[in-house]
């Protein structure tokens, strides 16, 4: 089901003028109204009438999280404080978190977004829906509550957490999509285990998964251990929350709502425009937001996308999914780690489930990074030669993958803790 | 003809050791024989006990990674040359031997070795054909 077809399936030439017409009016205002724009686009050169084609964006400066945490806590408003209904705040990791207001309107184009994505994800009204994204100051969870109203369909809003619980309420009330962390729902397809409930026996088909990167093996492993369809969405709440953007059924890359978020992807390094289908950081600017709109937001979020038309007549771009983050790369001995190029490698050892954890040193003037990978069942044998073998076997594929040596390390079933939100994989020591 | 034997990783921590074997108290659960091999990270716990399936269980449930295989018991003679004797025919034979442990059943005072295999069912015929007594289930678990 296809939400809003007349956004959803515009003609490219239709939206591009559309994207133009809001681009101009929103760089208008924050120029006008937010003292942070103004210098930095007075800084670069910029004045609003400059802007005159969707390529002209290039020429505007880019805003970071760091700017956005500069002007803690509404610095970067738009409109007077009277008029914000709601504000939410990012997990921050260090210090204070980014704090961004939603005015009616804001809330209003929120829920419109959600709904296409649940629709995108098969989720039709009169649907049971329950919704794992953590309640509060977090995006997820009254993102989704909001979509899955404006969609038609029941809320179980069970937040994060207490998962015999989950797992009961999705047997008894019959719930047909599941929304939470892939992390979240892996460890819910566990604790189903340890229930005897087989998901195939009750009423859930769709697992409406984001808010942290994952990997395409993942995918497999989560639909072939649960039955369930699993659909990756992704957003942040420096642009709106969840909601930016999300996969239809054919899983081939998620659609972005264009029409209200225009995205770019840029070489991280030089800040330059890479064209479809280059891998680089995505970066999006505001096209319709109320109260706290951003012009060439970093995401710091790594990514390709393309601009063919899907199976699905969905129009708009698509990004591939989230490999990684710029922030969550590691560079050990000068070699550039991302913590998802670890979990392809595990994956695709037959069995392993991705439970591990890196943790990383500083021996003498050597990085150290090892890997713990917890054993279960299926890798476990009472021979020493079948775990070493094991062992040097992750050992070779992490070598074929990053080019480098890494420490491997089995250990005990839930020795790593697990989450409920989002799911620590790496320890730095080196700072210590 | 085969044993079940309960295996259990262990990572090299103080206290894991105890903890299997409290878990196995606590069922009432009897270790008729053990092994235990090791890195310098884990190891691994080998155990021979009265009720195997529910050893399985209650240490799966206490969260341990634990699984069952099978294993060959052999009597051998209580003497000097006795596994000598046993290690001779398997080595004509070119059979390797994967791992093994030895203990004294209790009921009647005999001496016997557990053997894991890698060619289960040739080591099977070839112990056999030598005339050397491969012990039943019974022989170790009467209590």
């Amino acid at each position: 089901m296809i939400w809003n077809e007349k956004y959803e399936c515009m003609p490219r030439k239709g939206l591009e003028a559309l994207q133009l017409e809001r681009l101009k009016a929103v760089v208008k205002k924050v120029y006008d109204k937010v003292p942070f724009y103004r210098k930095s686009f007075d800084a670069a050169g910029i004045k609003p009438e400059s802007v005159r084609t969707l390529e002209d964006l290039r020429r505007l400066p880019f805003t970071s999280k760091n700017d956005l945490r500069d002007n803690y806590p509404l610095g970067l408003l738009t409109v007077p404080q009277s008029e914000v209904r709601e504000i939410h705040g990012s997990s921050g990791t260090t210090g204070k978190p980014i704090i961004v207001a939603y005015t009616g309107k804001d809330l209003d184009i929120w829920g419109e977004v959600m709904a296409r994505t649940l629709a995108c994800a098969g989720c039709e009204p009169g649907d049971v829906i329950q919704n794992a994204y953590g309640y509060g100051l977090f995006t997820g969870g009254l993102g989704l509550h909001g979509g899955i109203l404006r969609l038609g369909a029941m809320v179980i809003p069970m937040s994060g957490g207490n998962s015999k619980r989950q797992i009961m309420l999705i047997e008894d009330m019959g719930a047909k999509a599941i929304c939470c962390t892939p992390s979240y729902f892996l460890s819910l397809v566990e604790t189903a285990e340890e229930m005897k409930v087989r998901f195939p026996d009750t009423k859930l088909r769709i697992a409406v998964l984001g808010a942290e990167p994952w990997t395409e093996n993942m995918r497999r492993e989560i639909e072939k251990r649960s039955g369930v369809l699993a659909i990756d969405i992704y957003g942040l709440s420096e642009i709106i929350g969840p909601g930016v953007s999300s996969e239809c059924r054919c899983q081939n890359g998620l659609h972005i709502n264009e029409d209200h978020f225009l995205p770019e992807v840029i070489n991280p390094g030089t800040g330059e425009v890479l064209g479809d289908g280059e891998a680089g950081e995505i970066v999006f600017t505001s096209l319709t937001k109320d109260a706290t709109p951003v012009i060439r937001f970093r995401t710091r979020d790594i990514c390709s996308i393309t601009h063919d038309k899907c199976e699905c007549g969905r129009t708009a771009a698509r990004m591939s999914r989230v490999t990684g983050r710029t922030d969550d790369m590691l560079i050990i001995r000068g070699v550039n780690v991302f913590p998802s190029q670890v979990e392809s490698v595990l994956m695709a050892i037959e069995g392993a489930e991705p439970h591990y954890q890196i943790i990383v040193r500083r021996e003498g003037p050597l990085d150290d990074m090892e890997v713990q990978v917890e054993v279960n069942e299926r890798l476990f044998s009472d021979k020493i030669r079948g775990l070493e073998a094991l062992e040097a076997k992750i050992r070779d594929e992490l070598y074929a993958v990053l080019g480098l040596r890494v420490g491997v390390k089995l250990v005990e079933p839930k020795t790593i803790e697990r989450s409920m939100g989002k799911a620590k994989r790496v320890i730095d020591m080196r700072g210590q | 003809m085969q044993v079940p034997q309960i295996s259990v990783f262990l990572e090299n921590k103080v206290g894991r050791m105890a903890d299997v074997t409290n878990v196995l108290a606590e069922n009432r659960i009897n270790i008729i024989a053990l092994s235990v091999a090791d890195t310098s990270e884990f190891g691994i716990l080998r155990l021979i006990v009265n009720r195997p399936e529910l050893a399985y269980q209650v240490l799966k449930d206490a969260g341990f990674t634990a699984m069952t295989s099978f294993v060959i018991a052999v009597e051998v003679e209580d003497k000097p040359g006795g596994l000598a004797r046993i290690l001779d025919v398997l080595t004509k034979a070119r059979l390797n031997v994967e791992y093994m442990y030895a203990f004294v059943e209790r009921a009647t005072g005999r001496a016997a070795l557990i053997f894991r295999f890698d060619k289960e069912q040739d080591a099977v015929k070839t112990l056999q054909a030598a005339g050397i007594n491969i012990l039943k289930k019974v022989d170790i678990f009467q209590e």
